[in-house]
């Protein structure tokens, strides 16, 4: 099935060499994610959560397994492909935003269009198209340091969409965020996810997350604990705070 | 192996790019935000251009004097007459020659270690420059950025850089030299000579002056370029 699946990694097995001890991040992960899913990886700290993170979008390499991106195996991409996957197919959210500070929202927004070859005049009529979708119609010109977390986030988010990807990945979208820009960027995110069609994968610490995702990834030791669904967690959502616990 | 095939069936071709005018202006941006920043590499190109358009010059104008003076000795041996002022410029000459030709020497050899030290200078700037960047440049990469690109906002940044600040350096080190000579000998070493002389030596100065700027630029670009896009992932240092 060319279509079914947007992202697949098999036996992922990722390890770090510390002096004379082998540390292993990840330890055979087999993970499938539907085309249009919203997927959330969490996790504690050092569970692997990031080094997963990391190999789906193509920023590191694993040990060994595979990582599958629209049935294109990563370990067969050369570094002007790999540009090109980062560039057409994944849009990348980072939780410090990573705006580029000389850049105007729109430059920022345009900047990946610009890489794709796209003219300045498409490219700019994109740009504000996507910051008007994100609710920065009115802040085009505006600096990075002029505008609020949340309003970089969302420029941020806009950015990831320029080149119509069928990923977005987000890392720890929220964390730099108050609870209620959290919760505003969140809805964001899944307004996109239903309307667009695009595949959201965000490593997460953030509950609210919870609500939002299709299916949720806990991994734990580098490996996968369980894949939850969203509708066994509905049942479950009164012990949300257990969740903290129970890792 | 074969070629890798998107979803679509289309095989992926290699069409990012960066066009000449979008890395200018990008560069432009960046120098005009870390300003201070920026004029500090570029006062160190400026001070070693200066002190080596002022050893040049000061050898112009010896050269000036030294024809001058060879002038006024060959009306003096043609028989002519020659002022009071005249013989005091011959015999000084005579005396400064040797002295003025070790210096000069010196002065060259100087003038080089200069160059050198403010080369080496301008690489541990740039280098302090990739690292405050490494995240913008880590968010470039992820988003599609090749290693190309980064090297070449890194090189057109310095290069613009060099070049304006060799030729204000020429146009420092020029200035104070000729001012001194205008206070020392008058307008008389100002001939067409020093002219041509002068417009060459901006020339040389802006070229040395860029030259050393792109050498310069080649490792920190170079370490700039190589850094990983999860580089943009860390958090903040």
């Amino acid at each position: 099935m060319a279509n079914e699946y947007v992202v697949r990694t098999k036996d992922l097995v990722k390890e770090y060499t510390m002096g004379d001890q082998t540390l292993k991040a990840l330890n055979g992960v087999s993970l499938d994610i539907f085309r249009g899913e919203y997927i959330s990886i969490m996790g504690p700290s050092g569970s692997g959560k990031s080094t997963l993170f990391n190999a789906v979008g193509g920023l590191d390499k694993p040990s060994s397994g595979s990582v599958f991106i629209n049935d294109v195996d990563m370990a067969q991409l050369d570094a002007q492909e790999l540009a090109y996957l980062r560039c057409h197919t994944i849009g990348y959210i980072f939780q410090t935003f990573n705006l580029i500070p000389v850049m105007t929202a729109l430059e920022n927004v345009t900047l990946p269009t610009v890489f794709a070859g796209m003219s300045t005049d498409e490219g700019v009529e994109r740009g504000i198209e996507l910051l008007e979708l994100v609710g920065l119609g009115g802040r085009l010109h505006h600096k990075p340091s002029e505008l609020s977390g949340g309003q970089q986030q969302r420029v941020a988010i806009a950015r990831s969409l320029a080149n119509n990807p069928s990923i977005i990945l987000a890392d720890e979208p929220t964390g730099n965020l108050d609870l209620n820009t959290g919760k505003e960027i969140i809805d964001l995110l899944k307004s996109l996810n239903k309307d667009q069609g695009v595949t959201i994968i965000s490593a997460t610490h953030d509950l609210k997350m919870l609500d939002v995702s299709d299916r949720i990834v806990w991994i734990r030791d580098g490996q996968i604990a369980k894949v939850e669904e969203r509708k066994d967690l509905d049942i479950r959502i009164g012990e949300m705070e257990g969740q903290e616990a129970l890792h | 192996m074969s070629e890798p095939v998107s979803a679509s069936g289309t095989v992926i071709r290699r069409q990012i790019k960066l066009p000449f005018t979008k890395a200018v202006e990008i560069s432009l941006k960046s120098i005009r935000i870390r300003f201070w920043r920026s004029m500090i590499t570029a006062a160190g190109i400026l001070l070693g251009i200066a002190f080596f358009a002022s050893v040049r010059m000061s050898a112009v104008f010896s050269h000036a004097q030294q024809t001058r003076v060879d002038e006024k000795r060959a009306t003096l041996a043609r028989g002519g007459k020659l002022s009071a002022e005249d013989v005091i410029l011959i015999n000084s000459a005579a005396a400064n020659a040797k002295e003025e030709a070790a210096a000069g020497t010196r002065l060259q050899w100087l003038s080089i270690m200069a160059l050198l030290v403010c080369t080496v200078g301008i690489t541990n700037s740039m280098l302090m420059s990739v690292t405050e960047r490494f995240k913008e440049i880590g968010t470039m990469k992820c988003l599609g950025a090749l290693d190309g690109f980064i090297v070449k906002l890194f090189f057109i940044e310095s290069c613009f850089l060099g070049f304006i600040a060799s030729v204000l350096g020429f146009v420092v080190g020029w200035l104070v030299i000729s001012l001194i000579r205008l206070a020392m000998d008058g307008v008389e070493v100002f001939g067409p000579y020093f002219w041509m002389q002068s417009l060459r030596l901006c020339g040389q100065s802006a070229v040395i002056g860029t030259v050393l700027t792109f050498l310069a630029t080649i490792f920190p670009a170079y370490r700039a370029a190589k850094m990983p896009p999860v580089a943009a992932l860390r958090a903040e240092v």
